[in-house]
């Protein structure tokens, strides 16, 4: 039970910073994509940066997770094409409908019902992409 | 009092998301919000059809449960932490939007014109929203991740290849908001 109760309190504090933050905001990606606000790049930016500061301490002192054992983070599969196409699929995407996939969940649990169509094309392309997985180049 | 309803500045925001990774990582797990849709497509028993979705989903039930706790997070804030004076946008973007039939925030998260539930009536608007998904969920499996898997969780282990994807992301995002946005809306 303090198991799950950890992480749902690690989501909790997710949806209240994303949404305090107006990350979860339309308007926010709209604003950032046209570049006419400081307001994303910052939250992005300063979140990288307080994440490779933590890093770095960790692996530097060689620090262990909660259950004792030695954090390894792996490293992602080497390549090109599959991050640059589907980070461009993704990136159409995210400019549309203004929310990455925590956003959706955030905003449905906010009661934004329509989002539930978002939700339902992002499963529809996760099994598309499931489906055509060996013919795609990576 | 002001600090639970005014918005929070993107240092304060950046931090504490920067913590969420780092936390889930001394957990000894790893912040990615996309794969999620693979279990859910999973649970759903896509397994049986197709082998990407042929995997023990239970073991990232930690993740659902993250989930969860994320829509939670979304109920109380939009419910009991929000204030008019909310989404306070470029006022130049406002104009923009409004020349594309975008109504202006006033404290809500999105715009009524795309989220309302009158969008109902509209098929044009429903397949935005689906198309937008889509793209999503497409993107961001073929990726191998999405803003938070690979923007903040990968950069901040300096990882070459989402460097790449974050690119790709700000690319499409670019095209999108550029030039098919203005198209589509009108």
């Amino acid at each position: 039970m303090k198991n799950i109760l950890k992480y749902l309190l690690v989501g909790f504090v997710f949806g209240i910073v994303l949404t305090k933050s107006e990350a979860v905001s339309w308007y926010r990606i709209y604003e950032m994509f046209q570049f006419q606000s400081f307001h994303m790049y910052g939250i992005i930016s300063v979140a990288i940066l307080t994440g490779i500061i933590g890093i770095q301490i960790i692996k530097r002192n060689n620090i262990k997770d909660i259950k004792g054992e030695s954090i390894e983070i792996p490293d992602k599969e080497k390549g090109s094409a599959r991050y640059v196409i589907g980070g461009l699929f993704f990136g159409l995407g995210w400019a549309l409908v203004g929310s990455c996939p925590g956003p959706i969940f955030i905003l449905l649990g906010a009661g934004f019902w329509t989002v539930l169509i978002v939700l339902f094309g992002a499963l529809v392309g996760t099994y598309l992409y499931g489906l055509l997985k060996s013919k795609l180049p990576h | 009092m002001d600090i639970i309803f005014q918005t929070w500045s993107w240092y304060v925001s950046g931090f504490l998301i920067g913590l969420i990774m780092l936390a889930l990582i001394y957990f000894g797990k790893s912040f990615g919000m996309s794969s999620n849709l693979r279990s859910l497509c999973s649970m759903a028993g896509l397994g049986k059809r197709v082998a990407f979705f042929d995997f023990d989903w239970k073991a990232q039930r930690w993740n659902l449960v993250v989930v969860l706790g994320a829509m939670l997070g979304g109920f109380v804030a939009v419910h009991f932490m929000s204030d008019a004076s909310n989404v306070n946008i470029n006022p130049d973007t406002i104009e923009q939007l409004a020349t594309l039939g975008i109504d202006a925030p006033n404290g809500k998260l999105v715009p009524d014109a795309l989220f309302g539930m009158s969008i109902l009536e509209s098929p044009k608007s429903i397949f935005i929203l689906l198309i937008g998904g889509v793209l999503i969920g497409f993107g961001s499996r073929y990726a191998g991740g999405c803003t938070s898997g690979h923007a903040i969780s990968g950069l901040s282990n300096l990882q070459i290849p989402s460097l790449k994807a974050v690119i790709g992301f700000f690319i499409g995002g670019l095209i999108m908001a550029h030039f098919l946005l203005p198209l589509i809306l009108n």
